[in-house]
């Protein structure tokens, strides 16, 4: 049997985090009501007329640079003309041949392996309104229409075909996210669908130059849907072509419930887009001052700051990714240390316990409650030995849950480490007495014995003991 | 003489005098219409009681010792391409039939900060495709001077209405001569101005890179005055120039000695009507007499004006006009089966066949495979067509030559050859491909029919242009005759 | 010379239905029309750039500082169909 390789591309449409939409004054809140964000100009009214916001621009070219893209000195906006309801001109001003940013790159790194996916270009343009489906597109007896996304700036980001698998695709994904969020140009949330991504797969006889036929994949909400996606599609063609078929040049959606990409063939004419240049939109012309103003402006982005982590805190590689995967959780971890200068135990117990309960509750470090120095107190009371290890994981949890400061917490259920020898004596001796069976195995040379009388000793403290000095004792007692 | 044959600055004076107020001059208007506009249909929707009301208000202004600007209480048509906020704009089509824009485009803030009086929305050709009128979706405008004759168009409702006394000033629109060719059928005084010299905020699109809204009116210090209104920068509109508006009437000066003017040899060559050549050498010679220096010149390029012309603008209509789908306004074919049908017969049912020839031409000329062929090609021959003004205007201060290459045709003449229909627009098209100013002015008659002068400028040269167009008016009674 | 399928392709982009009769005449027109246009491609343009617009603007924006929106009735004022603040259209497929 043959081997073959995927190559895989993705297109990425980012939201960008202005106040009011790329040609227009109207809000790009995100929640309103329906046709609530709407002016004359983001409704296509007849007579009326764009005007580029300059944010855009500026968002733009700071993505561009974040992405090591050259920022073309001359650039201008063109008319995609296609029909659809959502598209309130039955055209999208977008960005043809001259987009603003081109020829790009980023790194990416699965298991281990350092990779570099070349980025072809980044381009503006304006996002189309909602449909509302009563029931599925095709059961629907009608179609409603709401217009407040229309005209929110996009920026469309398209990387070359280096992608070689569902692994690498979502790297890419994630890399391309967590660069953008450092730039504060977009929030890239893919629930909101201010992150969007379609991927071209095609797949080709390992050592083949020329490229298979590709498909386009739409509809992936998350890092999941994507690598499910990305999978399905390449098994799919492998299976086609080794029964003797052939991949038909298509768009497919992916169905979660089904865990399929299925065909959206219409009736639909060939696409033929008519691109030409906006005749309402003066061209661009960007200066190496505006270039360099910008870049200036530009903070320090995720690889610079995984380097740094590593040499000024001395943390692993691993760590140091995690920790930077997003602005914000490198901000928090950075603070945190500030405060308490322990770099390796923050960061255990930001990636561990911290990142254990934000997985949990599905929130993102922004909506945690804890701030960073009521972290790094509680990391400092552990230290100090006032809690144990265990008790620590508690006091988090219900820090976690309150906003309440550990002190606070401790005080509050009386969580404070007992260290007094004689009260942990005294309890050593009752477990000691209470289990003859665990002290006989000890002796006999199961060392692994301890643990369950440890674990007595803590059970009968509520885990207040000094986990340090149970062990010692209890040794002490059991080894005489 | 009746109140709505004098031009607005006559009127002015009789205003700031109080031998007559805005609101008599209001109803002097109107009673005028009533008497004609059974025979010439300049007008789509008539707003009386909305004049009337203006009216009042400036005649308060007036008597509270108000200093009045220039137009104010002054009545004027507006094309019905020109959004005005609660009254009805249908671009003569069917497909915006019943739209009532929810906004004013800048040129009506304008006037309505001058304190004009809007007395109606005009006929036109749909959409402002067309040179006669004929292509309205409701009904076709007379010529005053002839009834049985077109006004030309697509400003033709403006331009009869001024040139009948059924308004006193008018706005037209201009994209390949819509506001020229129309005065020079109807004898009244029509300028394009520079591209980006007046906004285009809130005039419905025909071809974006071409339109440009203007002045009709009866003489050319009305021109003046209504262009000192409507220019000037507007950040609404991308393409607006940021330029400082000069007061366009101090270039009344009578004065040409010495100004040098070019004829191009290509105006009064094959296709143009001898007898129009005939009023237009008078002209020539009109101005010599007045110390002009008038030569002959070539504009090389101009026989591709017109095929530039036919797929720059019908490719830039093919999109402006997508929006008309029946989904947010307008027009909506009943009872369709899904969202593509709906579209498909909201569309055919909704444009009349000139529009449908141009979107499909348009449409065409941009797909796949033919871009670079027809409409890159085309912007390469509107550099060159640009170039050529360029170099003419280095030797020169103004072209001259015929405005249309003949007078008012029958209606029904030409309905059925578009060709020979866009050949009406040949002495036009290349100055809004240029995107420089001109003018129309009276020149003379030809068998009871007015011939118009066009006078050309640099861009931004509207000064220019008047001064010379306002030199000929003083030194000829054309523009003092009147359709019986 | 334009081919009826040429015809109906075009119409079908521009999401007009002709008729039989139409069609005929348009392809004609269209026709006789890119003859004339023709002309053009006679010209030698090697080097002369497009003029997308005729006057020499660049960098004309608006700063990101939010307006009024329109009250959603007027929003939906010329709505052919509506369905409480949406408008509505035919089911798409």
């Amino acid at each position: 049997m043959a081997q073959y390789e995927a190559v895989i591309g993705l297109e990425v449409h980012v939201e960008l985090k202005t106040d009011t939409k790329i040609f227009c004054h109207s809000s790009t809140e995100f929640g309103a009501d329906p046709n609530q964000h709407v002016c004359p100009v983001c409704l296509g009214l007849p007579g009326v007329l764009p005007v580029v916001n300059k944010k855009v621009v500026e968002y733009a070219i700071k993505a561009g640079l974040a992405l090591n893209c050259r920022i073309a000195p001359f650039s201008k906006f063109d008319r995609k003309n296609y029909y659809y309801p959502d598209l309130p001109k039955n055209y999208q001003i977008s960005q043809y041949d001259l987009p603003i940013a081109e020829h790009g790159c980023l790194e990416i790194n699965v298991h281990g392996a350092g990779k570099r996916v070349g980025i072809t270009r980044l381009h503006m343009e304006e996002d189309a309104g909602k449909l509302v489906h009563q029931g599925t597109i095709s059961s629907t007896p009608f179609s409603l229409v709401d217009y407040n996304r229309t005209g929110v700036p996009l920026i469309e980001i398209v990387s070359e075909p280096d992608m070689r698998s569902a692994d690498e695709a979502v790297a890419y994904l994630e890399k391309l996210k967590a660069i953008i969020q450092y730039t504060g140009v977009s929030d890239c949330k893919m629930q909101e669908g201010s992150l969007r991504c379609d991927a071209n797969i095609s797949v080709r006889p390992a050592g083949q130059a020329e490229l298979g036929t590709k498909t386009e994949i739409k509809n992936m909400n998350s890092f999941k849907a994507l690598h499910k996606a990305v999978n399905y599609e390449i098994a799919r063609q492998i299976k086609l072509l080794e029964s003797g078929g052939k991949v038909v040049q298509e768009t497919r959606t992916w169905d979660e419930a089904r865990g399929e990409t299925l065909s959206m063939r219409s009736k639909e004419e060939a696409h033929d887009y008519r691109y030409f240049p906006d005749p309402d939109l003066p061209p661009l012309v960007i200066d190496r001052a505006w270039v360099e103003a910008i870049k200036a402006g530009l903070p320090e982005l995720p690889d610079a700051r995984r380097q740094r982590l590593v040499t000024a805190y001395g943390l692993p590689e691993y760590d140091a990714m995690v920790l930077t995967s997003s602005r914000e959780l490198a901000d928090y971890y950075e603070e945190c240390v500030q405060i308490y200068n322990n770099p390796k135990l923050v960061s255990n117990w930001v990636m561990g316990e911290l990142a254990r309960m934000m997985n949990a509750g599905g929130q993102d470090i922004q909506e945690v409650r804890i701030s960073p120095a009521q972290l790094a107190r509680l990391l400092q009371l552990l230290d100090e030995g006032t809690i144990s290890g265990r008790i620590a994981r508690t006091v988090l949890e219900e820090m976690y849950n309150t906003g309440k400061d550990a002190g606070k917490v401790i005080e509050e259920q009386g969580l404070v480490q007992i260290s007094d020898t004689g009260l942990i004596e005294k309890v050593v001796d009752e477990v000691i007495a209470a289990n003859p069976k665990s002290v006989e195995d000890y002796r006999a040379g199961k060392e692994k014995a301890i643990a369950f009388l440890v674990g007595q000793v803590m059970k009968s403290t509520r885990g207040k003991a000094n986990p340090g000095l149970v062990n010692e004792l209890l040794k002490g007692k059991l080894n005489k | 003489m009746q109140l709505h044959y004098l031009t607005a600055h006559q009127l002015h004076d009789m205003l700031v005098s109080k031998q007559i107020s805005a609101e008599e001059l209001t109803r002097a208007v109107f009673e005028r219409i009533e008497q004609v506009e059974d025979k010439i249909r300049a007008y789509i929707t008539l707003t009386r009681e909305q004049a009337l009301e203006l009216a009042r208000q400036v005649d308060r202004a007036r008597l509270a010792g108000e200093a009045l600007p220039p137009l104010a209480g002054i009545p004027v048509a507006v094309k019905d391409n020109i959004c005005t906020k609660r009254v009805r704009t249908t671009c003569a089509s069917k497909m915006l039939y019943n739209y009532i824009p929810p906004y004013d485009a800048t040129v009506m803030k304008h006037l309505n900060q001058a304190r004009t009086v809007m007395a109606g929305k005009t006929n036109m050709d749909e959409f402002a495709m067309g040179s006669s009128c004929e292509n309205s979706a409701f009904f076709t405008t007379c010529n005053p001077w002839d009834t049985t004759r077109v006004p030309g168009g697509s400003s033709g409702g403006s331009a009869a209405a001024v040139a009948a006394g059924e308004a006193i000033l008018g706005l037209g629109s201009d994209t390949g001569g819509s506001i020229r060719q129309p005065a020079s059928f109807c004898g009244v005084v029509g300028m394009k101005p520079t591209y980006g010299a007046v906004s285009r905020y809130g005039l419905v699109a025909y071809a974006s890179s071409l339109d440009q809204i203007g002045p009709l009116t009866r003489d050319v210090t009305d021109c003046a005055m209504l262009l000192n209104v409507i220019c000037g920068h507007d950040p609404l509109d991308s393409t607006s120039a940021p330029f400082a508006v000069p007061d366009y009437t101090s270039f009344l000066t009578g004065d040409i000695k010495g100004v040098k003017i070019g004829v191009p040899r290509e105006y009064l060559g094959e296709g143009i009507d001898p007898a129009v050549r005939e009023v237009i050498q008078k002209a020539i010679e009109t101005y010599a007499g007045l110390g002009a220096v008038v030569e002959e010149t070539t504009l090389p390029h101009t026989e591709y004006a017109l095929p530039a012309y036919y797929l720059i603008a019908p490719a830039e209509a093919s999109s402006n006009l997508a929006r008309y789908d029946g989904v947010r306004y307008g027009y909506r074919a009943a009872e369709a089966e899904d969202l593509v049908d709906m579209f498909m017969r909201t569309r055919s049912e909704g444009f009349g066949s000139e529009v449908k020839r141009r979107i499909m031409l348009g449409t065409y000329a941009l797909s796949a495979g033919y871009y670079d062929a027809y409409y890159n090609q085309a912007l390469k021959v509107r550099t060159l067509i640009k170039a050529d003004f360029d170099r003419a205007f280095e030797e020169f201060d103004l072209l001259l030559g015929p405005t249309a290459p003949v007078t008012a045709f029958k209606r029904g003449e030409k309905v059925d050859d578009p060709l020979q229909m866009y050949m009406v627009d040949i002495c036009t098209l290349a100055i809004n491909l240029a995107g420089i100013p001109a003018i129309s002015i009276p020149a003379g008659m030809v068998n009871k029919l007015p011939v118009g002068l066009q006078l050309i400028g640099r861009p931004f040269g509207e000064g220019d242009i008047l001064r010379a167009a306002y030199a000929f008016e003083q030194n000829t009674d054309h523009h003092r005759m009147l359709p019986e | 010379m334009i081919s009826i399928k040429d015809v109906e392709h075009v119409a079908l982009l521009a999401r007009l239905s002709l008729t039989g009769d139409e069609k005929q005449v348009y392809g004609k027109q269209l026709s006789d029309i890119l003859e004339n246009v023709r002309k053009l491609q006679d010209l030698n343009t090697e080097g002369v750039p497009p003029t997308a617009h005729v006057l020499d603007l660049q960098n004309v924006f608006r700063e990101d500082r939010a307006g009024e929106h329109m009250p959603v009735d007027q929003v939906l004022g010329n709505a052919p169909d509506r369905q409480g603040n949406f408008f509505k259209v035919p089911k798409i497929i």
